[in-house]
């Protein structure tokens, strides 16, 4: 019992980071339709920074959390200026190489500046895990729910009650005639991406507190998961990649436990596959209608 | 009010658009009638500017839009109600209509304006909670033309409102057309169904295969032998 339970915690403490990374995916999809394979890499990108500004230049972890969400969003909206922009009206397949490029970028070019050797993340919490009856339960797992269930709830706040969020909405439904609106469609990708990234460095940074390692290319699982956790969700839609990613953090960790851990990452896919078998579009996915 | 030069358009190697020229003037009614593929939706996403033109210019109360983005032009007064009424399905009633016054501040006017959608369209007052996406073909084409009309705009440019609906409803739909109209808003109406265009409209365009071939009054174009042939069943 106490094992199920501290699975499903665990479920959910992974579940949150994916959440996190996995609405950058889905809300940059949702506008412009393109998988931002760059988008894995911006955690990495993330936690170097983090680690950079806490350890070399012994900032507190407040200001190298800010630090990280400031250089990926000012990463993501030039990754969106300089590589994505230019091909708005290419056919789609070509920004879709295109941000596998820019991702290998990334990757080589932190290779190139920091080597391979993973980089450990100092703790920054020294918390003792909190009892609840035979339970323990870490203080960064609770940190990690309690800030994600936060940033959902702002975000979902954001986009149905602000104009831009509104806008934001509007312009993932329907991108032409958006701008039949007066809404800048070009300042509601940037906007998209700058939130998408900021997410993403919170992401990362609560990733690196579980898993304390930073290296070039520690960003492509939590970034492969989290993309298919927003197909899983139905690519494109807000609550969908959140229910995704809560799904594919439970099953995996539960895989860990009653199956086997290796095996924990082929449990993932095959979920993935039996929903995308019987449901194309992702758990929350509505079939496309005509628009007659 | 409008003024369009001599506009030619391409798509890929299709010559959309060529030498396309013909003016709106400020309170009138103009139809653009033709046949399916004439290129009459071109035209207005040419005005509109979400298609860029190949050569010529559009003026648009005396100045160039030409090169003008189109989400610029809806605060200098231009709206569209596009082709399949494309609202946002996702979104509700009443949040379509507020992005259609996503350029405007002023909250009292907006709200000014959202009375008198709802006063031509009381359906929508009904329905203004429900998502856009579950409202009946007729009902969603009320709500593209309340969505545009909340930009208050000077011109008011829409395309097909008639396509897909029963008959009473396309005489409800250009009713409002007609109230519209008297109330102040110029009206560009691009249409297959040249009957209602045509008796509704002032002045007429007919287009073929991307040309003006004909223009008149609303009323001679009706009355005319090749038009009566090609597009009212004799």
């Amino acid at each position: 019992m106490d094992l199920l339970a501290s699975q499903l915690i665990n479920g959910l403490h992974v579940g949150s980071i994916y959440a996190l990374i996995a609405l950058g995916y889905t809300m940059v999809y949702g506008i412009i339709k393109l998988i931002n394979f760059a988008h894995g890499d911006i955690i990495m990108v993330g936690a170097y920074t983090a680690v950079i500004t806490l350890v070399s230049l012994n900032w507190s972890p407040v200001a190298a959390l800010i630090a990280a969400i400031v250089v990926c969003v000012l990463l993501g909206l030039t990754i969106e200026r300089v590589a994505y922009k230019p091909l708005r009206s290419s056919p789609r397949i070509s920004s879709l190489i295109t941000a596998i490029g820019v991702s290998m970028l990334l990757q080589n070019a932190a290779l190139l500046l920091f080597g391979a050797q993973p980089r450990p993340f100092p703790i920054v919490l020294k918390v003792e895990p909190l009892r609840f009856g035979g339970l323990q339960i870490s203080f960064i797992t609770l940190l990690t729910l309690g800030v994600t269930a936060l940033l959902m709830i702002s975000l979902q706040t954001f986009v149905h009650n602000s104009k831009p969020g509104k806008a934001m909405r509007a312009a993932s439904e329907d991108y032409a005639t958006a701008q039949l609106m007066g809404i800048n469609v070009n300042n509601i990708i940037s906007l998209t991406f700058a939130i998408g990234s900021a997410l993403a460095a919170i992401g990362a940074y609560l990733y690196v507190m579980a898993y304390p390692a930073v290296s070039p290319t520690m960003g492509s699982l939590p970034g492969l998961k989290a993309f298919i956790a927003a197909v899983l969700g139905g690519i494109g839609i807000i609550p969908g990649a959140m229910l995704g990613a809560f799904v594919l953090g439970i099953a995996e960790s539960l895989a860990k436990a009653y199956i086997s851990s290796q095996m924990s990452d082929a449990v993932v896919y095959f979920i993935l596959i039996l929903v995308l078998l019987f449901k194309p579009t992702g758990l929350m996915g509505k079939p496309s209608g005509e628009k007659v | 009010m409008l003024k369009v030069n001599e506009i030619n358009l391409f798509y890929g190697s299709i010559h959309t658009l060529r030498d396309i020229s013909f003016q709106v003037c400020a309170g009138e009614i103009v139809s653009l009638i033709g046949a399916n593929g004439a290129g009459k939706s071109s035209i207005l996403n040419a005005i509109s500017g979400l298609v860029p033109i190949a050569s010529g210019d559009i003026l648009f109360q005396g100045q160039s839009i030409r090169k003008t983005p189109a989400f610029r032009l809806v605060s200098r007064g231009l709206a569209q109600v596009p082709e399949g009424r494309r609202v946002f399905a996702r979104m509700s009633v009443m949040e379509n209509l507020e992005m259609g016054a996503f350029t405007r501040q002023e909250a009292s006017g907006i709200r000014d304006d959202l009375e008198m959608v709802f006063d031509h369209f009381p359906r929508l007052k009904e329905r203004r909670k429900q998502a856009a996406g579950t409202l009946s073909g007729g009902e969603q084409q009320m709500l593209a033309m309340g969505r545009a009309l909340m930009s208050r705009p000077k011109l008011l440019m829409m395309d097909e409102p008639s396509m897909g609906l029963a008959p009473l409803l396309v005489s409800e739909i250009f009713d409002i057309i007609h109230q519209i109209n008297r109330e102040g808003t110029t009206i560009l109406l691009v249409e297959q169904n040249a009957q209602m265009a045509l008796s509704l409209a002032n002045r007429a365009y007919v287009l073929e295969t991307g040309k003006i071939v004909k223009e008149g009054l609303g009323s001679t174009l009706l009355a005319d032998e090749d038009v009566r042939k090609a597009y009212l069943g004799g």
